[in-house]
């Protein structure tokens, strides 16, 4: 890697604002206090100061297009030679928040730049390319889209004029054409602003794995089986040893299920190699290769899975099961009231047909 | 303009349907200017329908944590005497582009005219059950679900799993079954039920509906439900309902879907000593 981009990733990053809801991300996990706590302040624009002073109201907020905006200035730190993210808040998505609640980045290569997910609108996908632009005059060469989900791949837009190569797994295309209208028009709805927000099929299909080179820097793309989604895809950075696994691993905010269960926990026992030296989630902090967040999700994944499968034998319905198996609300997951009773819904229409 | 049941219209509105199927807004609880359409439509304009209480109750959550997948119970108050019996169960989703979810078609047979099943909610609605008596009486139960994006959703978590797995049926014994006493069973057809409410966004053609039509069911040779649906049912089309087996024997069903795929199983009934 060359030094230059490197000092100027520095500067950018100390320009960057600190979101007090960032000190949300995984309690208890001592990498998100150490790489959250060396953030900078963020600034707070006038508007969004209103917005916020506003005791949060939503109509407030819908009406500020400045405050949305502001989201897709969310920093993009370095976390390795060359591996800049931007890490989303660990909110549900909302019009306050702008969608960015997902972590997308880049990686840069002596000859080209991969870009990994691009967030839900096209602002984030500009605000992406704005950061590469500050780091590296080298070209955008690759997109990547990591699966389907609308916080992951809908900035792809932004790009289109310098025709990088759109990759993404091979289900990915069709499952845009299913998904895709009724993914745009949820993000519409958060704000006017998000009116050209687009998605974009991918030209390069992964049907298993793939290998790409940005120029002295090799990037190995891995397609699963449905686990997270059913259009899942992992990207290994050779040079540094970072697995960027996105949505097949939730740090802190619980994991959800819009694949298959059985896939994930299949999925989870290959997920991290040997060679992983850290691991970059879809939400959540970065973590060692063997942090214990791993075995909790795996942990999460098995017990839902141990237990569905007790109330489906016992012949309880769906509505009973998440009854009995949503009772216990406390849990260490952020968003587990959101998301838990879901997944309990998803594992039962999946595991009712073992 | 709404769809009810009736193929023939089904495709071409449902292009203009299906916009207005996201912009849906939030409705009252009381009796919507859609459900007059629908109740039309169904019923006729001057057919009484009572209030339900004494004949059927619903429940249904208030708001679906899947909006593809809400489940829907309705129970019957009264037992189903030769006398008196709840002979068809319509179930009714006001705000959905295709309203009427499907029709029950039961008889003494089942014992009790219990019937669960998961519907697509695509808008803050009015659900309704209506029960439809021997004699033509009608009753209705109905709440208020908060959902959104049922219909237009994702509807299939693993797409190539669901055409693998196109017309496979399951049947499960709940509980314990005895001659001559009402027994529950559950009935899935794997089939994606596809709501023809996707574009393919390089064809900018919609994706067709594909989603069973009917299904019948026997025990022996007793006709025990036949189901008549349409898109409001979720992927994977799952009825729970009554039966009340004569002695040893299967039960058969058979399902027909719109590209009129014929899938069929039989299964041998298993029962317990009567007590």
């Amino acid at each position: 890697m060359a030094a230059g981009p490197v000092r100027r990733a520095a500067s950018l990053i100390g320009a960057a604002g600190h979101d007090p809801r960032m000190a949300k991300a995984a309690p208890g996990n001592a990498h998100a206090t150490g790489q959250w706590s060396s953030r900078a302040p963020r600034q707070l624009t006038r508007r969004r100061f209103l917005c916020v002073a506003g005791a949060t109201s939503l109509s407030m907020c819908l009406c500020d297009g400045a405050s949305l905006a502001a989201e897709a200035d969310l920093p993009f730190r370095e976390v390795e030679d060359g591996v800049f993210v931007r890490y989303g808040l660990q909110e549900a998505m909302s019009a306050d928040n702008g969608g960015a609640i997902a972590n997308i980045g880049f990686v840069v290569g002596e000859t080209g730049v991969a870009v990994i997910d691009t967030g839900t609108t096209r602002q984030q996908g500009t605000a992406l390319r704005a950061a590469v632009a500050r780091v590296t005059d080298r070209p955008v060469t690759h997109l990547i889209a990591t699966h389907v989900h609308l916080d992951h791949c809908f900035g792809h837009a932004a790009f289109d004029d310098l025709e990088p190569m759109n990759i993404g797994h091979r289900r990915l295309a069709g499952a845009l054409a299913e998904r895709g209208p009724f993914y745009r028009d949820q993000i519409r709805a958060l704000s006017p602003d998000f009116a050209d927000t687009d998605f974009r099929p991918p030209e390069v299909a992964v049907d298993d794995e793939m290998a790409i080179d940005l120029g002295g820097r090799r990037l190995q793309l891995k397609a699963w089986p449905a686990a997270h989604t059913d259009t899942d895809l992992t990207v290994f950075d050779e040079a540094s040893g970072l697995l960027w696994a996105s949505d097949l691993l939730f740090v802190g905010r619980l994991p959800t299920i819009d694949g298959s269960l059985n896939g994930w926990i299949d999925a989870m026992t290959q997920l991290v190699g040997p060679q992983a030296r850290r691991v970059m989630p879809g939400h959540g902090p970065l973590v060692d290769g063997g942090d214990p967040a791993i075995e909790a999700q795996r942990a999460y994944l098995t017990t839902l899975r141990d237990q569905v499968r007790a109330a489906i034998e016992e012949g309880l319905d769906i509505s009973e099961t998440v009854d009995l198996l949503s009772r216990d609300t406390h849990s260490n997951w952020l968003l587990y009231g959101e998301g838990h009773g879901r997944n309990v819904t998803t594992a039962y229409a999946e595991l009712e047909w073992e | 303009m709404r769809i009810l049941l009736t193929d023939t219209i089904l495709r071409q509105p449902l292009l203009a349907l299906a916009a207005l199927c996201l912009l849906a807004v939030p409705a009252a609880a009381e009796d919507s200017k859609a459900w007059d359409d629908i109740r039309a439509s169904l019923f006729g304009s001057d057919r009484a329908i009572h209030d339900g209480r004494d004949v059927i109750s619903m429940e249904a959550p208030d708001r679906a944590l899947d909006a593809a997948l809400v489940p829907i119970s309705v129970t019957a108050e009264i037992d189903q005497s030769k006398d008196r019996y709840i002979k068809a169960i319509t179930l009714v989703i006001d705000e959905n582009p295709a309203p009427v979810v499907g029709t029950f078609h039961l008889s003494p047979d089942n014992g009790i005219a219990d019937i669960s099943t998961r519907v697509r909610v695509n808008a803050y609605t009015s659900v309704r059950a209506i029960a439809e008596m021997n004699d033509g009486q009608l009753y209705m139960a109905e709440r208020f679900v908060k959902a959104s994006g049922g219909c237009a959703a994702p509807a299939t978590k693993d797409a190539e799993l669901a055409m693998q797995r196109l017309g496979q049926m399951r049947m499960k014994q709940i509980g314990t079954w005895r001659e001559g006493e009402p027994s529950e069973v559950q009935l899935m057809v794997s089939h994606p039920n596809y709501s023809g409410l996707q574009t393919d966004q390089v064809t900018q053609l919609w994706i067709p509906a594909h989603y069973v039509r009917t299904l019948d069911v026997t025990l022996g040779d007793r006709p025990v439900l036949r189901f008549e649906g349409d898109i409001s049912m979720s992927e994977n089309p799952t009825i729970r309902f009554f039966v009340e087996p004569e002695g040893e024997g299967a039960l058969t069903a058979r399902a027909v879907d719109t590209k009129d795929n014929v899938f069929e199983e039989s299964w041998p009934i298993r029962l317990e000593p009567s007590t």
